[in-house]
């Protein structure tokens, strides 16, 4: 059972829920962005939760099925159409021999997961098919031509249909301070959870990189190169903070002044260059 | 050590070295995961279950070597930066190959990228600042040297260490087991090649 790459789009990964546990070797989780939008994409399929799917920016794929499949896209809404026709966002769709599956540039949001009944097939590296964009691991990004071969036939699917999410507005993030926010004034720390944030577009899947006043710290020393998460909020020498994303480095030399909690990690997957990011903080 | 809270799925050790972090991480991975830093230890899990467990552990003696390994890293030593180097330590550039080969190096930890090792315990006049500005691209078995640590790069990056040399020794290999070849323990020797 295959699906023929016609169109990438701009960047076109293969994501599974990555690769944990491995952060003593250097290398980090990775795994989809979204990983709310990955399981719903798999639970209108009746798939594993964990099994892999197709990761896209800003959309721009078209799919050629050479045999018939089931698939569902989820994550970032847009129009979607099988070989013109427009098809529903959050729902399994049959996909006969020969047709097109399109998914256009989505009219919020930034990422978009195209599910296929028994999930991609790749060759796994390190026991996961995510492509990590720092380290260089997992398969290569999808180009025209590519053949996506899919899994066994999954079981009954648990959803019906999910509601697009809907975040065209401020997004806003519960987090933890620490563990270095004492490398920073109060002023500082009170900036974090007060200003508006905006993203910036040289976000990638490392770090969603913000923009605002810049945040001072209260000690200029360095600190000794310490482990980090998806999630941590690490302030750069120019006083902006980054989100680290899935593909973060293992180690940054920077202090993270606060980490976003793990369940709205999902969220800065979605995140539009000039969108307004704020920061709740949580005990 | 005190530790520090770090989000809601970890906990941070931060420790007073690396040889109280290093002990930490001896006795917490396999635990727990954990990833070592230079002075700290990330711990992941449920933070309120991570208190206990640290509160009844005790940080293990892990100095050098403790994972048993000793592996010999061939070295062409005809890095771009040597002259540099040998500018910046005041040795001449033969100097400076007799100090990396001669003392035996220990991975500290690793990070930046998969395969990528901090070394430590070289010869303390080898300890030179990273370069003004980073190259955009570093070849893959690059030995470099900065702020008194060894490293090899591992795949082909971006990096601003001084290179003084390089090695056809496979850093990282996704089908070996562990699939780096440097961790946290191991005792290093550069040899000329």
């Amino acid at each position: 059972m295959t699906l023929r790459v016609e169109q990438p789009g701009l960047l076109t990964l293969v994501q599974d829920p990555g690769r944990p546990g491995l952060g003593h070797l250097g290398v980090s989780a990775a795994g989809a962005f979204d990983r709310g939008a990955l399981r719903q994409a798999n639970a209108l399929l009746g798939n594993d939760p964990d099994a892999a799917a197709i990761e896209l920016l800003g959309g721009g794929l078209v799919l050629r099925a050479a045999a018939p499949h089931r698939v569902a896209v989820t994550g970032a809404p847009g129009p979607v159409t099988i070989d013109g026709r427009h098809v529903a966002h959050g729902r399994a769709l049959r996909l006969a021999a020969g047709q097109l599956l399109r998914v256009d540039p989505p009219s919020s949001g930034l990422r978009t997961y195209v599910g296929v009944a028994g999930g991609l097939d790749a060759q796994p590296e390190l026991g996961s098919v995510s492509t990590d964009t720092l380290a260089g691991l997992g398969p290569a990004p999808l180009v025209a031509g590519d053949t996506l071969h899919t899994g066994r036939e999954p079981v009954p699917p648990l959803l019906e249909d999910v509601l697009p999410l809907v975040n065209s507005g401020d997004i806003t993030v519960d987090v933890v301070l620490g563990p270095r926010d004492d490398w920073f004034s109060p002023v500082a720390v009170r900036r974090l959870l007060d200003d508006p944030w905006h993203v910036s577009p040289s976000s990638d899947r490392v770090g969603v990189r913000l923009v605002g006043e810049p945040l001072e710290r209260s000690r200029t020393d360095e600190l000794p190169s310490e482990p980090c998460l998806r999630g941590s909020v690490q302030v750069a020498a120019d006083g902006q903070p980054i989100v680290f994303g899935p593909d973060h480095p293992v180690t940054g030399g920077y202090p993270v002044i606060a980490v976003v909690v793990d369940a709205h990690t999902d969220r800065l997957a979605q995140a539009r260059p000039g969108q307004v990011v704020r920061f709740h903080r949580v005990p | 050590m005190r530790l520090r809270p770090y989000g809601d799925r970890a906990l941070l050790l931060d420790c007073d070295d690396l040889a109280e972090a290093q002990a930490w991480f001896a006795a917490l991975h396999g635990t727990t995961e954990a990833v070592l830093g230079a002075r700290s230890v990330l711990v992941r899990g449920e933070p309120a279950v991570l208190r206990t467990l640290v509160e009844r552990t005790t940080p293990l003696a892990a100095g050098p070597g403790a994972d048993d390994r000793a592996v010999e890293v061939p070295v062409a030593y005809d890095g771009p930066d040597l002259d540099d180097v040998a500018r910046l330590t005041g040795l001449s550039t033969r100097e400076v190959v007799a100090a990396h080969t001669g003392t035996a190096w220990t991975v500290a930890f690793g990070g930046f990228a998969p395969g990528f090792s901090y070394l430590v315990g070289g010869d303390p006049r080898l300890e030179v600042p990273r370069r003004p500005s980073p190259r955009t691209t570093v070849p893959a078995g690059s030995v470099g040297l900065a702020g008194g640590f060894s490293g090899v790069y591992p795949r082909s990056s971006p990096g601003g260490w001084q290179l003084v040399g390089r090695t056809s020794l496979a850093m990282w290999d996704s089908r070996r087991e562990p699939p780096a070849l440097l961790t946290a323990g191991t005792t290093v020797r550069f040899v000329v090649a």
